[in-house]
């Protein structure tokens, strides 16, 4: 029992207590770990908690739903949440059905080997190619003086500009957000694909099944739970991205982030205690898509050993 | 079959040029600067500009001192979990999860009211707090790559025995971390170094709310007030990040691939 008078605060909250059947024990048990559950806890816990509280308070510090009431009742804010939660969603489920295709293509197309270690690198660079350089990018091509605008109008005859184009619709985000999302859907699920066995297609084959067939009941059953999982994954990565956007628009742009990146700077809102609620709103989301996450990918790791 | 390989054609070459073709664009647009002919203006303004030094180098140093933390923190905990605390882990991945769901900018924001100057831990107070304030904000980013990194190398090591080698060898805990354990999951480190340096060495949100002389802020800057050096840092940037992922590439073939002890 020495190891427990020992242990600090950190530890002593967790859940999980001491195993009493360890081989051989050390006074120091908990010394190596300490060091990471303290600096979790400063510095990602706490200051999460002190955000959630601080939401439930008012400027008195006394119990209030209003600040949460306000997220929705306050029609700025409750847009740009739609607006967030509109661009994240599509961008995922594109950037995912996208990515499977790609991923299926080169996996299973027969397409050259070259084809299959390309992609796989440049999707590893690609999905962290975010931010405020993939902004340049889009703008340098298809900004008003871009490339592909210019070469559109004067060699087609197109002005997509004329047409109500514009990076900051929720189309023209999502279009950005691709360059970031399909690639890192592409880096997650070719190694699932790579999991399917060649014996279930075998064995598919050897039962009378169809391709069809292979597909429908042995493939897609098996990626499902991952390729699921992974649109998730792609939700909260573009819920919680602001400086792409913020290089298009600077703070006008009407999303979540953005948003709450005006009101830590300006205090915009007028009230504090609602910036707040605006970030334990953006955690509700998040966490919610990743409690989602974890689930399916428990459950595709079953059939991916 | 043959039309499915027809497909996967149409797949591939569809998506080579929704990646290309912004690529290319951006290089095109970064040359175009000085009127009529293709030049490295747009680059040599950049590279020389005073504040381009000094932004990047800072980024530079906090993407160090950054991975240098990350290390410190990961390393022994992900070892002793091994070791020691198995029962440990399913909680440790929990944690180091939660950086993928607690937003970037609701971290910094939660580190602004927490840590201010009138707090009793007032990081925010001063410079240099404020600097080590960004960089632990960068490891808390990183966490999740560096503690799968971390623990993935570890898996191909056989942390027990070594552990009892280095200690009937009369090795004490410091000794055995970083001169047996460390080495040996070396390239794994390195492979989560290069991945913190890539996510770290841009980064906007934390920077610019914590008002750091940062690259990140640079580029906004830049991007807000400029035509065509924007173009020429998004290369520049995109060259980076594929050094880094490259050097990862590189480092992986080294790294041992069998198991002693799998689980």
């Amino acid at each position: 029992m020495t190891d427990l008078t020992l242990s600090n605060r950190t530890i002593a909250s967790k859940p999980a207590p001491p195993n009493e059947a360890t081989a051989f024990r050390l006074p120091t048990q908990w010394i190596g770990v300490a060091p990471f559950f303290i600096f979790a806890l400063m510095f990602l816990i706490l200051p999460t908690i002190y955000l959630v509280i601080g939401a439930f308070q008012n400027s008195d510090g006394q119990l209030t739903f209003d600040n949460i009431l306000q997220l929705v009742s306050d029609p700025s804010i409750s847009s740009s949440y739609w607006v967030s939660i509109k661009i994240s969603f599509w961008s995922a489920i594109i950037g995912a059905f996208a990515g499977l295709a790609i991923a299926i293509a080169i996996v299973r197309g027969g397409l050259p080997s070259w084809t299959r270690s390309a992609t796989l690198t440049f999707s590893g660079v690609a999905s962290n190619f975010a931010g405020l350089p993939l902004a340049f990018a889009f703008l340098a091509t298809l900004g008003r003086v871009g490339i592909v605008t210019t070469l559109l109008r004067d060699v087609l005859n197109i002005n997509i500009y004329a047409m109500g184009f514009n990076f900051l619709t929720t189309s023209g985000l999502i279009a950005v957000y691709l360059f970031f999302q399909i690639p890192l859907m592409v880096v997650i699920i070719v190694p699932a694909i790579d999991g399917l066995k060649k014996e279930w297609g075998e064995a598919a084959a050897t039962l009378g099944a169809t391709q069809a067939q292979y597909w429908r009941m042995v493939v897609i059953p098996v990626i499902w739970p991952s390729f699921l999982g992974t649109v998730i994954l792609l939700f909260a990565n573009a819920f919680g991205a602001i400086a792409t956007a913020y290089a298009f628009a600077g703070p006008a742009l009407n999303i979540v982030p953005i948003k709450l990146y005006s009101q830590i700077n300006g205090d915009v809102l007028h009230n504090p205690q609602l910036g707040y609620a605006i970030a334990f709103g953006m955690i509700v989301i998040t966490g919610l898509a990743n409690v989602f996450y974890i689930w399916f990918r428990t459950r595709s790791e079953r059939w991916l050993k | 079959m043959k039309s499915g390989k027809f497909w996967a054609w149409v797949v591939f070459i569809v998506g080579a040029a929704y990646f290309f073709i912004p690529l290319a664009a951006t290089v095109e647009f970064s040359l175009r600067m000085r009127r009529g002919v293709h030049s490295f203006d747009a680059y040599q303004i950049v590279l020389g500009d005073a504040r381009f030094q000094s932004t990047f180098l800072y980024s530079v140093v906090a993407a160090i001192f950054t991975i240098i933390l990350g290390v410190l923190v990961v390393v022994p905990a992900a070892y002793w979990i091994r070791l020691r605390l198995p029962q440990l882990r399913p909680v440790v991945e929990f944690i180091t999860l939660l950086p993928l769901v607690i937003p970037a900018i609701v971290i910094v924001f939660g580190y602004i009211r927490m840590y201010g100057s009138n707090s009793p831990l007032p990081f925010l107070g001063s410079n240099m707090g404020a600097n080590a304030l960004l960089v632990i904000g960068y490891a808390t980013l990183a966490l999740p790559y560096m503690y799968r990194a971390v623990d993935t190398g570890l898996r191909t090591i056989d942390v027990r025995t070594l552990t009892e080698a280095a200690q009937i060898l009369g090795a004490g805990w410091g000794t055995i971390i970083g001169r047996v354990i460390l080495p040996n999951v070396l390239i794994a480190v390195l492979s989560g170094a290069f991945l913190t340096f890539a996510i770290v060495i841009g980064e906007f949100t934390m920077a610019s709310l914590l008002n750091r002389p940062a690259f990140g802020p640079y580029l906004q800057n830049i991007g807000a007030n400029r035509a065509y050096e924007p173009a020429a840092l998004a290369i520049i940037a995109f060259a980076i990040t594929w050094g880094c992922m490259s050097l990862i590439q590189i480092l992986s073939r080294f790294a041992p691939k069998s198991s002693n002890r799998p689980n």
